[in-house]
């Protein structure tokens, strides 16, 4: 009985393993491929199935009038929208939960919980039903096609995620040490700031890396508010993916566009392991 | 604790959020009393005749509505059960843990429509590998993209594998915290795995669940992105979602007021079947 338990467990593992990894190494052989290895039939392995070009990979670098795909640009669109909505998010979202889980509010029937509620509720907003509105209210304004109209939006869908986060792990941050900072002199703005910041960063942490995640996968958002001037990276690969279908730099720009998070995952893994995420996500 | 400094702690996420979201939605609600089109772009007022051709003209937008509460039902579930299953298998010690902790924590990490980009030259109907290798053991090729019925799978295939290391690390994290007591009470009793689970293991992780489900419903009900690039609705609209129905009546054909209307209607619906399907759920996983 308990061989056979160990045996589904194993393979159950392995082959969701193999269905995870099956999509990257797939795009890992196909960026190597040239036309003539991805239209006669579908090949696998470099050398044996198909000769291997790095034709894929040298058009992201090349400029878009040599017949290139210019991924450069977008892809540090993507890295300050992503950067600066987050950053702006995890302050107002830190502050506001902070404020959530030390002090009481009432107004009228509202509580802290409601609250709560109101910031976390926002991702519940479907996109579409913000970008109509937006797109009006941002042309008006002059800021569509921008970066700054798209970190506004942005801070909308991350600022719920840093309040969610960390309401929950200042709630397991001993109130004593608030307390203690006050008697010993500290006015509540130092208490918070030279006290309690310190000692909440793994939860900074882990509200930052949530946040980076969700702003760096958006594209719709990215893709109704801007057209030409400003192209954020998942809009650019999804355009390559509508012309003619060259598959070999669509794979290359799609694993290349993809990397720089996985690491993340192994961030994620290693706060996991040491048991910080634990309560941080209760 | 003096007064004042509460606000200045929470006022300024508090109105940012507010500032940025109160223009939008009274601004759904009142463009969904107008007839804003392409030809009279203007915030005329024509009552609640949108209403009107919502509830009693448009079956188009409730299929597409029943299609996605299919779509994000089965794929919540799939997502729960797989996600359940892992964690419990990398939670004790097993070979190469963090391993497999990293692999099946990565597709959450990947920017959804640029893995669907993959997807659909991975289920590309004569060019991509899974007919291809199906096709060696003998199966016919199978329609992943245009068959009305498969496409919903394969949407469903592509949901799940983007999703799951979701679910997957919220249980994780809830069984790493557990406390240790329950199990040792177990162990000395000589529970069985099965029933340490069904005693110990998931009345435990209840609370925890119903929060994972909840949050991976309402990021579920707005499935947009995979349908987009994947099959953009189609078949027909064998694949259509509600949001991607709204894209459509709104930015591709310019019916603005229309479409706030729908998206006012889906926002109301959205909020009112997910507070009950958290209070149900609620009642079912926590017995007293």
């Amino acid at each position: 009985m308990h061989k056979f338990y160990t045996f589904l467990k194993y393979t159950f593992i392995t082959l969701w393993t193999v269905f995870i990894v099956a999509p990257f190494l797939w795009a890992i052989s196909t960026s190597f491929k040239d036309f003539q290895s991805v239209n006669s039939k579908v090949t696998y392995i470099p050398w044996l199935d198909f000769e291997p070009t790095l034709e894929g990979w040298r058009v992201l670098v090349k400029s878009p009038a040599r017949g290139g795909v210019d991924i450069v640009e977008p892809y540090f669109n993507s890295i300050f929208v992503t950067c600066t909505a987050s950053l702006i998010s995890i302050i107002l979202g830190t502050l506001a939960a902070y404020a959530l889980s030390r002090f009481t509010f009432k107004a009228g029937f509202v509580r802290n919980n409601d609250i709560t509620f109101f910031f976390i509720s926002q991702r519940i907003m479907p996109p579409i039903v913000l970008s109509i509105p937006f797109f009006i209210f941002l042309s008006t304004i002059g800021l569509l096609d921008s970066l700054l109209g798209l970190v506004v939006v942005y801070i909308v869908l991350l600022m719920p995620i840093a309040v969610w986060i960390m309401v929950d792990f200042f709630n397991r941050v001993p109130k004593e040490l608030d307390e203690t900072a006050l008697i010993d002199g500290c006015n509540p703005y130092q208490a918070f700031y030279k006290v309690v910041l310190p000692n909440s960063i793994p939860g900074l942490i882990v509200a930052g890396m949530f946040c980076i995640i969700f702003g760096w996968i958006d594209f719709f958002f990215a893709f109704i508010l801007t057209f030409t001037e400003v192209q954020l990276l998942p809009v650019k690969v999804v355009a390559l993916n509508s012309s003619i279908t060259p598959w070999w730099s669509l794979s290359a720009s799609a694993l290349i566009s993809v990397a720089p998070l996985i690491i993340v995952a192994f961030v994620v893994e290693r706060y996991l392991s040491k048991g910080n995420l634990s309560g941080a996500l209760k | 604790m003096n007064f004042k400094h509460k606000f200045v702690f929470l006022f300024p996420g508090l109105f940012v959020l507010i500032g940025i979201l109160i223009f939008p939605i009274i601004f759904t609600i009142r463009l969904s009393l107008s007839g804003w089109n392409s030809y009279t772009p203007e915030m005329n007022f024509i009552g609640i005749t949108n209403y009107i051709r919502l509830f009693t003209d448009d079956p188009r937008f409730w299929e597409s509505f029943f299609r996605l509460s299919f779509l994000s039902v089965t794929t919540v579930i799939l997502q729960y059960v797989i996600g359940f299953a892992l964690a419990l298998m990398v939670w004790r010690e097993i070979k190469f843990k963090r391993f497999f902790r990293v692999i099946f924590l990565i597709p959450m990490m990947t920017t959804p429509v640029i893995m669907t980009v993959i997807w659909r030259t991975f289920f590309h109907e004569s060019l991509g590998p899974v007919n291809d290798l199906l096709g060696n053991i003998g199966v016919k090729p199978i329609l992943w993209l245009s068959d009305p019925v498969i496409a919903k799978f394969t949407v469903i295939i592509v949901e799940v594998w983007q999703w799951t290391p979701f679910m997957f690390l919220l249980l994780l994290a809830g069984l790493l915290s557990l406390p240790k007591e329950p199990f040792l009470a177990a162990a000395i009793d000589g529970a069985s795995p099965f029933r340490k689970f069904v005693y110990v293991t998931f009345p435990l992780m209840a609370p925890i669940s119903i929060g994972a489900i909840i949050i991976r419903l309402i990021e579920a009900s707005k499935i947009m992105d995979t349908v987009f690039v994947l099959t953009s609705g189609g078949p027909g609209t064998a694949t259509e979602t509600s949001s991607f129905y709204i894209y459509i009546k709104g930015l591709r054909e310019f019916q603005m007021g229309y479409a706030a209307t729908l998206s006012f209607t889906y926002l109301v619906i959205m909020i009112i079947s997910l507070t009950i399907i958290a209070k149900v759920l609620t009642k079912l996983m926590i017995k007293e």
